[in-house]
This record gives structure tokens, sequence and C-alpha cells, in this order.
């Protein structure tokens, strides 16, 4: 088969960007969406044209690397798979492929089809994990957690932060992404006492890294590979609701004794 | 020849690490403010070791290459990871995972090290648990456990099929609060692409910056390199396509000994090579072996057939025939062995002979479909996306591939290489698994180098470092280092060439998987590293890189991966040949049991099984960087003493 390639090529993050088209060479079916740009990308460089970038890392739908709008779908036609779980036999001989990084404002292009995510890091940075420091942990089997509250909790955990939530959304939002992490740990014993520290201070990094408002249209959990529920907003909604009522503590003055 | 000197502590093998941790040398918390560490790479022993560290006091600093940590390929881990818990009440013990895990390795492991991973392990759970760590619970809110291979205790830890993801979620979660909190400085998009050695000691590495190509150097106290390894020399593995042996490499290249480079693990339970345009092979957790019975038709005239139209009676479950205390769950080394010696018979099935089938049907009658759904659902899913197979009504189709490396840069007990003040975390070392790595070991391995060995041991050197005594970075040895990267990226990109990088690494990996894949032997081995010098050769004269070096350039990453994949693959073929001995994953086929020995005829062993020659290889191989890169590599030797274990045959019959 063959598949005709509309690419967007974009040399540097301040460069304007443009669509060039490309025919692919003979294809196999069974290759990867990746393989398939791989073998496109081995052509262009034996003829001395500069290869399309893309990112791409496990190839096995686990590392949240790859990302890719095809036909204008984060992560092509599939549901609940990433961009290098999509295989060519989606596709018919003949075919036009639209192919687009990601776009939105806190995922600035860095070339072609890559773009910078870093956004997510510094969201998690603001508070996306449980206080603990190396060794002082109690005895794993302490802490019971019940399996309905540890499996739903891994419904969230699983995200792999490639941002298609983000991608998909007309107002570029984040919720989806941000609410998987608060849910995850959220759900957790472990993860109550910064509870509602962390849903305020990942809401307002989110914020300030310049992500939209979520209207609840759904758009980010049907392109989401990891199949995110929308229901985790639900649960970041109200968690942060609470966490305005409840404010900040009454700091004390001093320090402590001794 | 270098220096090598363990350092294993003295006294009784269960009382070395205590004993050890109490006699090291301790920095003051205000000392500890001024030594600056460089941790590069962010999977479970990156991660975990830069958080700990800064939560330490010292000033660390995280490189990855990646856009974002926990982007690691930790990330891809599936099946689990082992601890000595014993919650399942079903007899194991700190020694008992010590013991399975130098029977595993082969005996080519060194016994401290592997005490201390065991009685490390009860502390990672407890660590991963406290971090929410979403763990496998039972209704009773407390953790399960399933069993793997090389083990007849039900340890291994697990979430879902992607306890790699959560646990590194687990340690970026550490990781983005010391970040947050300042103790950590992350560059990420910075690949390290040279090691500085100032005074026979390690002060400081040289970056690229990926998105903009400049070239930096960065001085510290102490370089850790935790990142990972060398499989892809292969090409087609099932590592991600960005892992790369370059920052071992370099250092390799810049005094650090290399040890044991070629142990490799094939895993038995992947997704077979279906065409030329292979860029990745996909695993299928070695778990399912839990469940899953591996088979092939015992005539070679049926291989063809659908698996539905042989009969049961025709089915050889070869491992449970072969290996029947273990059965499916033989160790992999075994597995693989196993699975090659059937196809090479004549009856592997699929297209192209090379594959076995791994049957659910019994585990369905017996548990029912949903049961089996929820145990491995994403695994099937999976398998179903790649292949366009129902693996719940038809068996699947795996073949063994190159899943992890054993081998990596020498440490000693303090997890440091010869040159002082380089450590070696995870994967990149090569201390704890032998020959062999047992399943869900690699896990344990990354995460007790990195939250509760190292940050222990690092001070034992940093005792010895006066504070404020970095090296700045404009001193000969920086700007030499910075010339030899700046050298290559200028001849890569001059445009001479015609071939790409890709094209290298997959001749490359046909070579390696021909010459010094699953089985060896002499003749081959030197035909390998004679076609291997030509390949590089032809690397060097005939590469060509589009794109300038100012902007992101993968193909430009890619070349500098690939020719070190190169100079490796030369070494892991030197290594292979100088062990006259099978152990492990390494099989050469001048050695192995026979039907006139006598472990044979007491049913220890199989035909065909590994055999060992303690007598002449128990030790671990070190090589060295020669003076010149024309001349050959120098082999050092650490004789593994063992205290505690026989080296006895290793027998899962």
């Amino acid at each position: 088969m063959k598949v005709t390639l509309k690419v967007w090529r974009q040399k540097n993050a301040k460069a304007a960007g443009e669509f060039k088209t490309y025919t692919s060479p003979e294809l196999n079916p069974n290759m990867s969406f990746l393989e398939m740009l791989d073998v496109l990308n081995e052509e262009l460089s034996n003829r001395g044209e500069e290869p399309v970038a893309f990112d791409h890392d496990c190839r096995e739908g686990i590392c949240g690397t790859c990302a890719l709008v095809i036909n204008g779908t984060p992560h092509g036609p599939h549901k609940g798979v990433t961009t290098c779980q999509t295989y060519m036999r989606s596709f018919k001989d003949g075919d036009q492929l639209i192919i687009e990084p990601w776009r939105a404002g806190p995922f600035p292009i860095i070339k072609d089809l890559v773009c910078d995510r870093k956004s997510f890091d510094r969201i998690q940075q603001a508070g996306g994990f449980i206080t603990v420091r190396t060794g002082s942990a109690p005895d794993a089997n302490s802490i019971p957690v019940p399996k309905g509250n540890s499996d739903l909790a891994m419904d969230a955990a699983q995200c792999i932060g490639c941002g298609a939530c983000v991608a998909a959304c007309k107002n570029a939002s984040a919720m989806l992404f941000v609410a998987a992490k608060v849910s995850h740990l959220g759900l957790m014993p472990q993860g109550q006492p910064e509870r509602y520290r962390r849903v305020k201070a990942m809401v307002e990094k989110m914020d300030t890294e310049g992500f939209g408002a979520c209207t609840v249209t759904g758009s980010c959990e049907a392109v989401c590979p990891k199949e995110i529920s929308l229901d985790f907003i639900a649960r970041l909604n109200r968690d942060y609701a609470v966490s305005l009522l409840k404010g900040e503590p009454k700091r004390l003055k001093g320090g402590g004794a001794g | 020849m270098a220096t090598l000197n363990s350092n294993i502590p003295s006294g009784p093998l269960s009382q070395k690490w205590e004993n050890h941790k109490f006699s090291s040398k301790l920095i003051n918390p205000a000392n500890k403010r001024k030594y600056k560490i460089i941790v590069v790479g962010a999977g479970l022993a990156g991660s975990s070791t830069s958080a700990t560290l800064a939560e330490l006091g010292y000033e660390v600093h995280n490189f990855v290459f990646h856009d974002s940590p926990r982007r690691a390929h930790s990330v891809a881990a599936q099946g689990g990871i082992n601890a000595a818990k014993n919650y399942q009440n079903d007899g194991d013990s700190v020694h008992r995972l010590f013991y399975d895990t130098i029977k595993g390795g082969d005996y080519r492991a060194r016994e401290a090290n592997v005490h201390r991973l065991a009685e490390v392990s009860v502390n990672i759970i407890d660590q991963c648990a406290a971090q929410g760590v979403p763990f496998a619970r039972e209704y009773g809110g407390l953790l399960d456990n399933r069993s793997f291979g090389g083990a007849q205790v039900s340890r291994t830890f697990y979430a879902r099929g992607q306890t790699g993801q959560q646990l590194l979620l687990g340690a970026y979660s550490a990781l983005n609060k010391m970040i947050g909190a300042g103790g950590v400085i992350s560059h990420t998009h910075s690949e390290m692409l040279d090691l500085v050695v100032v005074n026979g000691h390690a002060k400081g590495i040289i970056v690229r910056d990926l998105q903009t190509g400049g070239i930096h150097r960065h001085s510290a106290d102490a370089i850790v390199l935790a990142t990972g390894g060398y499989g892809n020399v292969f090409n087609l593995s099932t590592y991600a396509r960005g892992s790369n042996v370059t920052a071992s490499w370099r250092a390799y290249k810049r005094g650090a000994t290399f040890s044991n480079p070629c142990y490799t693990q094939i895993h038995p339970t992947c997704i077979p090579v279906s065409g030329e345009y292979q860029s990745k092979l996909t695993l299928m957790s070695e778990s399912l072996r839990n469940d899953g019975r591996i088979w092939v038709p015992k005539r070679k005239e049926d291989a063809k057939k659908a698996p539905a139209d042989i009969a049961e009676s025709d089915r050889d479950y070869y491992l449970e025939r072969m290996y029947s205390a273990f059965g499916n769950l033989a160790p992999r080394d075994v597995a693989s062995r196993a699975a090659k010696t059937v196809c090479d018979e004549g009856r592997g099935i699929g297209s192209t002979g090379l594959g076995v089938y791994l049957d659910f049907a019994e585990s369905i009658r017996r548990l029912g479909e949903d049961k089996v759904r929820e145990r491995y659902g994403n695994l099937f899913s999976m398998y179903h996306e790649i292949t366009n197979e129902n693996a719940y009504t038809s068996p699947m189709r795996i073949y063994p591939a190159v899943h992890y490396t054993m081998g990596g840069l020498w440490v000693d007990y303090n997890l440091m290489s010869n040159l002082p003040g380089l450590f070696v975390l995870g994967e990149a070392n090569f201390s704890d698994h032998g020959a062999n790595r047992l399943g869900a070991s690699a896990l344990m391995q990354g995460l007790s180098d990195g939250y509760f060995v190292l940050p222990n041991t690092i001070a034992t050197y940093l005792s010895t470092v006066k504070t404020g005594g970095r090296p700045g970075t404009e001193i000969g040895e920086f700007k030499e280092a910075e010339e030899n990267v700046q050298g290559f990226i200028r001849r890569a990109t001059s445009g001479k060439g015609s071939r790409t990088p890709d094209s290298f690494h997959k001749q490359l990996g046909k070579l390696m998987w021909e010459h010094c894949g699953m089985a060896r032997n002499k003749a081959g081995l030197e035909k390998g590293i004679s076609l291997i010098s030509d390949l590089r050769e032809e690397y060097r004269t005939n590469l060509r890189v589009l794109g300038d070096a100012e902007n992101w350039n993968q193909q430009l990453e890619k070349a500098a991966r690939v020719g070190d994949f190169i100079e490796l693959g030369e070494l892991m073929c030197r290594d292979a040949l100088m062990r006259e001995e099978s152990c492990g994953g390494h099989f050469r086929e001048e050695y192995q049991y026979t039907a006139a020995d006598s472990e044979v005829q007491q049913g220890i062993v199989n035909v065909g099984d590994v055999k060992r020659r303690d007598d002449q290889f128990a030790f671990v191989a070190a090589w060295e960087f020669p003076e010149s890169a024309d001349k050959a590599p120098i082999l050092n030797k650490e004789p593994l003493v063992y205290e505690e274990v026989k080296m006895g045959t290793r027998s899962y019959k």
C-alpha cells in the first residue's frame, strides 16, 4: 500500500511552519505508524532531504513520548492507543494522512512534529507528590487500602503524560491530566495529609502555565490513550472547591521549642 | 592495568551491610550542602537517587536526554518487583531471595552485593507504598503477590501490567518534590557526551542541549551514571528506541572498566519479528507464564497447521517436560534457549518458523475469561494491537528477544567504578545479576541502588574530597573533552558520507544477533569481530547526517549513539570469545552438557544445558580501554569468592 502524507515542517520554535506533501514508499499494513515514518525518513535522507523530526521512544504505548495529530485526531483513529500503537492496517491504500504536532500554547513547537511539554513537569513539581523521605516509610501492609480505592487510583495513575488531552481541547485545558494526578494520590490514604494543598497548588500552576479552562466537552477523554475517565475531573473540581473553602491554616508565630 | 578492589566488607555475609553502614564515614549536614553531585539518567535508579541525595542535603543536578524524567525506559517494565516480604507465608526470606538470585545468575554475581539487594528489597516496597504507588491489593486492603520465573515462592509485587510506570512515577514524584524544593536542578533534553577526568577522578561531564545544540561543561564533586543498559546494540530489542550506551561508553573510554559485556538477557516471551521495517520488539510480560502454557507441535510436519488443528496429544509442552520442577516458570535464559532448540529442530510455528505458542486455553477453562482478563487484559489488548490476533481464542505466538544486559561498568561494593568519583547504578552497572537476571529483579536493583545504597556509600568517597575544591570548567581537561565532542559533531555534519545512522544500526544489529546472540561459538565470534571492525571503518568514512547541529537534530543524536554501539559490539564479541564456558545468558556451543556427563545421567540437568567452568572462569571480566584505539582492550579479572553459597550445578528440573 501507499499513502499521501501532508506533514507539518517547521525548522525551530521561531520559524514559520508549513505543510509539505510526500508520497510514502511502498508500505506493509503490519507496520506501525512510526515505522512508516522511519521508512519515509530513510528515503528522504537517501535523497538528501532532512528527515521529519518526530518524538518517540518506547514504542509500546507507555512512555508518553509520541505525540502526533493524525487527520485531526491526537494519536489517530483508534480509541485507547498511542500513536506508536497505531498500525497502517487502520488506513487504506491511497489515503491522504495529515500529520501535525500537538498544538497548544503551553506546548511550544521545537521542530516539525516535536513539541515541548515541560509545562507538565512543572505542574507536578508544584505538588504532585506525597512527601515521604526515603527511609521513613512504615511497613507497607501497615497502611491497608480498600481494593476499590486502590483500583480506582490505579485507573487514574495509568496516565502517561502524553498531553493528547490538551491537544484535543479547544481551550488547551490540562484538566484531565491534573485530575488524573490529583485523583490517584487523593484516593489513597497515604495522600490525605497533603490532599487539599496538592490540588490547590497544581491547579494554580496549571493556570499560570497558560492552560485554558475546562468546559467539560469530553474531547480529552475521547482521545486519551489510557481512557482516563472524565469522572476524575469532577473529583478534581470537588477537591479544589473544598480546598478553597478550607483556606490556608493559620500560621503560628515563632519557631518550635528547643 | 586497572586497580580493582571490590571493597567487600569483612564479617558474616548477613551482617556486612549493617556493619559497613556503621563503619562508613558520615558527612555533617552543613558540609553536605557544599558538595555538588551530577546524576545522569532519571529512570528508577537515577530519579530515586537524585531525590534521596537532595533530601540528605547535597546539591544535585540531574540530566536526561528526554523531555521529562518520567519517560526513562524503566517506565516500560510490566510484570513486577521482587521483595522478600514473605507476606504469602510460603517460605520466603531474605536468604531465599539472595540464594535464588545467586543461582539465577548462574553463580557469576558477587555474593555480598546480592545479599544486600535482598535485604534492602523489603524497604523498597515500604517506600513505594508510602509514596502512593497503587500496587495490586487483596480485598482486605493488603498487598497482593504473584510468581515469577526462577522462584518457587510468590514474592512479586505488581501494579497491573505496568509496575515499571507506577514505580517510576513514584520515584519521579519524589524527584519532583525535590526539584520544587530547589534541592535538585533538572536539566532535560540534555545528553551527556563525555566524562571529564581530572587527576584521575571523575569531576565533570560535557552535555549537548538537544534543543539548541549548545555544548555545555558541568563540574561536580562526584558523577553518578544511571543510564541503563545497552541491549539496543542488537537494534531489535524490547528497549526504547532512545536507550543507548553512550554515557557508559564514553566513561569507558576515559578509563572506567566495562564488565562482562557479553552477558545479555534474551527474554523468552516477545512478539516475533514480522518484517524488515521492524524497529522494535514488544515484550509480553513474564507474568503470563503464571497461567500460560508454552508448546510447539511434537512433529515438524504439524508446524504450519493452525493451532486448533493440532490435537492435545500431538503437542509438546517442552518446558514442563524438560524442567518439571519449574515448568513454564523456568528462568529466562533456560526458557529462551529451549525455544531456540525446538525451532532449530523445525518445530517452530508461524510464517517464519521462529515462534512458539503461549496458550491460555487451560487457564480460561479453569479460571474463566473474566479472571484472565483482569490479570492480563492490557497485555492481551497490546498483543491484539500489534498482531491483529485474539489471544483469548487462539494461543499467542512468541519468540525470544533481547531484553536486558547484565554486564555494565564495573563497580565496587560502594557502587564506585575504578575511576574515583564515578558511581554507576541500576542496569548500567554489572554487579547483581551475574550471567542471568531473574524476572522482577531489575526494578528491585534500580531502586535499591538509588534509594538505599548510593546515598549511604557515596559519603565514603566524598569524605575524602575537600569542600570547595571542585575544579572550574575552564581548565584544560574540560576544554579537551568539549573539543572531543565538537570534533565528532563537525565530522558527522560535514556532509561527506552517504549512509544514515539507522542503516548502520540495522546492519550492526543483524551481525550481533548472528554472531553474538543466543548461541555463540569461537569461529562465529571471530568472524563477528572482523565484520564489526569493517563496519566501524565504513562508519568512520561513510556516515552522513543531514541538518545542522544548532537545532534539534535526531539524526545527529542517533549517529553518536550508533558509533558507540559499533565499538561496544566488538568488545562484546571479544568478551564472549574470551569466556570459554557457558553460563546463564552466555551460551557457548562448545560448552554444554552431553549424554556422557554424569549430571545428565543423574537427572540434574538436560543435554544441551549450559556448562560452567568454575576452575577457570569464576571471575568478573573488567575490560580496560587501551592507551590508543588501535590496540586491543586489556582484560582485568576480579575473582568471584563465594563464602556462603557453594557454586553448584544450576538445576531447574
